[in-house]
């Protein structure tokens, strides 16, 4: 058994902040991940981190700016403090070497971005995440904060009190990819899951393989609700071949979408007749679709995203990234012909139900990054916030966790911070699959000291790992693909009933099949047969519980579009979707949205841009 | 042809209250495989074309894989297909043992570094159409096989942590809210070393690293000139660097044979890197005599 007092999961941007923060406060901290932290996605991040830096800006506009993107879903505790601290976080990494790109005066560039009232994206050229997380892992590397990389986490040490507020979490269940051992990994003082996105629950995404909902999955199963699962953001420039992510920085500076006539849409169709290009995602994503299924699309599939015009000179020097991704994916030399893009899946606004500390309701467990929903994004993240939002709360919770000073949080989570009950008829029982006897898909624990909890957690994947390779069964990536078919055909930019009952139905065959899966390869070296079958269920618990949440919601808010409800009602809506697992029958549920924050309330607006 | 996979596909198989879990998925499996045999079956007939891989396999723990060998994998080719592409075809169909490292599939984690035709690249970003056909796929020369075609990069990644590979400014601003400043003609000179995404192709293509084991390597050096060459760290601070790099096993060995700038695959000049730190030596230690 490891033992440590913080341990992190993921080593993504989320997870290295949270690390080196929680060291800072002299905590012994641990990074436990999948990948080796370089390997993580947080580097394919392109375009850059949204900070109120100039005078003439102020944490005050970013923070509307990022209420109004999250068309008033967000809670003002999380985005108050988020806007207040991300200009430190952004100047404390430049201070650990980022090579951001600069003004000629040598200080830090800033560009428009899109839902911005302010140019204030920070950037370095068009790869800004993969500058982030390499000088993040430098600074853990220099603070010789200890990583096990190519571990696999697959279980949390949660206890089993009835209800999650009284759960305590003290650890969790590792699996060395290289050797096959299965060893526990004590936190003593808390546990933060910073395990990315879920992207694979899609089939065109701009995510990892590796992005399969790890973290959201297993706090799930431990008792910590999903919050918000409805809402994911696709986004409006992907490479249609590959999902591959072309910069919303080639829009913010200055490229244009065409349509099959070469008419610039945006405008053309009043679709957003100020911002036109530069229109929040899920506005400008709608739009591509919109006019690619009214037969505008070129191939009927996509939309020209043109920068010829920007020059050379300023191409190569801000967006040379570009150039290369265009052309190593899709053959197309951004010079001198436009750019094919459709939207993608993207990244995912909802997650583990957590405070402004990325504190779940269980005591102990914490969640940052893309896996977590403070709420900061609320139903549509602005481009840019996302690199910041790590930064900001990757620290909060390695500080929290580390005992550091912390006020008290304003956001409640948990079971007692129900407000409503949920009422959704889904066509067929979602969770746990009954009579399946089947332990793969068992969890819980029983109430017992701290270490017991644990041993009986890696007991439990011993055991299920040791049945996974023994046994006989159909290969996981048939299953995985049912899933991420029906995904990115039901649950899409546009939503209707039918289509979300669909996926619900597909969903749970899929469940049904994952009872029949087997690993093929007996091997304890390094076997990806494994730990692939063992994330396909993360990705079914997932795609669950987006597509229930989204059959639930009945307006259109923000990335969340309805056929039969093509308006925002604040009446009715302006609350958290949560959906808890308890025990394998999930229960839907809601809680108010916080507008009123600690230094200004925010009064919900007609959104346009 | 056609319509006999049809008929094959609508034949379902009952299932019974008295089937055991294990009589279940065996069943399921039985149908899976069969269904899968067709999809490939269909997919190899309509490709207009089929690439042949020939691919390096290897487990010590797997009786039948002890022993290297290679396996060969007839896959339906695509326009565009890339190499990933293509062994993720051979994983997902024909076998799911395949083992090899990939994430991002846009050329930013690194994970996918392999030896392909002889040459080292990266899986995701290698054509299928632009190589010699068959297509021989083996792990990176020079580094230990764990299994298939992953190798061990702790060696690796021990060399990149020997150059200090984290920025130490001799001092920071005072000011409230203040960066350091730092002019975009230095920005320029350092940009290209901060592209390396650690996949070890110039290591693996390095004779010079292939014979000393102690060798700091091109991706190291790479690192530690990123930082010499960043004005924000300060004169103190790229004297330890330049010692560093000076020590026996460091930029003195390269031979400039320019294989480690052949093969990055995120067209850092490596080889010029190296010369220029060489340069700035001389001059460190010329101005101390």
């Amino acid at each position: 058994m490891n033992e440590h007092d913080v341990i992190v999961i993921g080593a993504g941007g989320a997870g290295l902040r949270a690390a080196i923060e929680a060291h800072e406060e002299g905590a012994d901290v641990a990074l436990v991940s999948k990948l080796h932290p370089v390997r993580s996605h947080t580097g394919a991040a392109e375009g850059g981190i949204n900070a109120a830096l100039h005078e003439e800006d102020s944490w005050e506009l970013h923070a509307y700016d990022t209420m109004k993107g999250s068309d008033y879903l967000g809670d003002a505790p999380a985005i108050d403090a988020f806007a207040k601290e991300a200009p430190d976080e952004v100047i404390q990494l430049e201070h650990w070497g980022m090579p951001f790109s600069r003004e000629e005066d040598g200080t830090v560039s800033q560009r428009p971005f899109g839902g911005l009232s302010h140019p204030r994206t920070t950037y370095a050229g068009a790869e800004t995440g993969h500058h982030l997380l390499h000088t993040m892992y430098e600074q853990v590397v220099k603070r010789g904060i200890e990583v096990y990389e190519e571990w696999y986490v697959t279980r949390l040490a949660v206890t089993d009190h009835d209800n999650p507020d009284n759960r305590e979490c003290y650890g969790c269940v590792g699996y060395d990819i290289k050797t096959g051992e299965v060893a526990g990994f004590y936190g003593s003082d808390g546990v933060i899951l910073a395990t990315g996105g879920l992207g694979q629950a899609f089939d065109h995404t701009t995510n990892a393989v590796a992005n399969t909902g790890d973290g959201p999955a297993m706090a799930y199963r431990a008792g910590a609700p999903m919050e918000d699962m409805e809402f994911v953001q696709f986004h409006p420039t992907s490479l249609p071949s590959t999902g591959v992510l072309i910069s919303e920085g080639v829009r913010g500076e200055g490229g244009i979408l065409y349509n099959d006539e070469e008419e610039r849409f945006m405008f053309e169709y009043g679709y957003a007749n100020n911002e036109g290009e530069l229109a929040s995602r899920d506005v400008v994503s709608r739009a591509e679709l919109t006019q690619i299924n009214e037969g505008k699309g070129i191939e009927d599939e996509y939309v020209h995203l043109d920068m010829r015009h920007l020059g050379e000179e300023r191409i190569v020097d801000r967006l040379e990234n570009i150039l290369h991704l265009a052309e190593d994916f899709e053959g197309v030399d951004g010079l001198s012909e436009p750019m094919p893009v459709k939207p993608g899946q993207h990244y995912q606004m909802g997650g583990v139900e957590v405070d402004e500390y990325g504190h779940t309701c269980i005591n102990g467990l914490y969640t940052v990054g893309e896996s977590a929903c403070y709420s900061l994004h609320g139903s549509n993240r602005l481009g840019g916030n996302a690199l910041p939002e790590l930064l900001v709360f990757g620290a909060r919770a390695g500080r929290h966790a580390a005992g550091g000073d912390v006020e008290q949080s304003q956001i409640p989570t948990g079971p007692s911070a129900k407000s409503e009950n949920g009422d959704v008829d889904p066509p067929v029982d979602p969770g746990a699959v009954k009579n399946g006897g089947d332990p793969v898909a068992a969890d819980g624990g029983a109430v017992a000291a701290p270490k017991q909890i644990l041993d009986r957690a890696i007991e439990t994947e011993e055991e299920r790992i040791e049945t996974l390779l023994e046994r006989d069964g159909i290969n996981h990536a048939d299953v995985r693909e049912t899933v991420q078919q029906t995904m990115t055909e039901n649950v899409n930019v546009f939503r209707e009933e039918s289509n979300l009952k669909q996926a619900l139905r597909d969903i749970r065959e899929a469940r049904a099949q994952y009872q029949n899966v087997g690993v093929s390869d007996p091997s304890r070296t390094y076997n990806t047969d494994l730990i692939h079958t063992i994330e396909t269920r993360n990705v079914i618990d997932c795609a669950e519980a987006i597509a229930l949440s989204a059959l639930a919601r009945e307006e259109f808010r923000g990335a969340h579009w309805r056929k039969q409800h093509q308006e925002r009602k604040d009446d009715e809506w302006l609350k958290h979707t949560l959906l808890a697992w308890s025990d394998g029958n999930p229960e839907l549920y809601y809680k108010p949205v916080i507008l009123e924050g600690h230094d200004q309330t925010y009064e919900p607006k007609d959104r346009s841009y | 042809m056609s319509t006999q996979i049809e008929q094959e596909t609508e034949r379902e198989t009952e299932q019974t209250d008295e089937q055991s879990p294990e009589q279940r998925r065996r069943e399921a499996k039985r149908e899976r495989e069969a269904e899968r045999a067709e999809e490939i079956e269909r997919a190899l007939s309509e490709a207009e074309k089929t690439v042949e891989l020939k691919i390096f396999r290897y487990d010590p723990e797997v009786e039948d894989k002890s022993e290297p060998r290679f396996d060969s994998f007839t896959i339906p080719f695509h326009k565009g297909m890339t190499i990933l592409d293509a062994i993720i075809y051979a994983r997902d169909k024909y076998d799911s043992s395949l083992t090899f490292r990939h994430s991002c599939r846009q050329a930013v984690c690194g994970s996918d570094a392999l030896f392909i035709n002889g040459k080292q690249r990266l899986g995701c970003k290698t054509q299928v159409g632009e190589l010699e056909w068959p297509v021989r796929i083996e792990p990176l020369p020079h580094q230990d096989v764990v299994k298939d075609l992953v190798v061990d990069m702790q060696h690796f990644y021990d060399q990149m942590h020997a150059v200090e590979p984290y920025f130490e400014p001799d001092e920071l601003p005072d000011g409230e809210l203040e960066e350091q400043r730092q002019d975009p003609e230095n920005r320029e000179k350092v940009k290209l070393s901060t592209r390396c995404i650690w996949c070890g192709a110039c290591m693996s293509s390095c004779n010079i690293a292939a014979g000393d084991n102690e060798y700091l390597g091109p991706a190291a050096i790479n690192k530690a000139y990123r930082f010499a060459m960043d004005e924000r760290e300060g004169q103190d601070r790229k004297q330890e660097r330049l010692r560093i790099i000076e020590q026996e096993h460091g930029v003195w060995r390269c031979q400039t044979q320019f294989s480690c700038t052949e093969v990055c695959p995120k067209d850092i000049p490596l080889t010029e890197h190296i010369q220029e730190l060489k340069r700035e030596a001389v001059k460190n230690n010329l101005k101390f005599w």
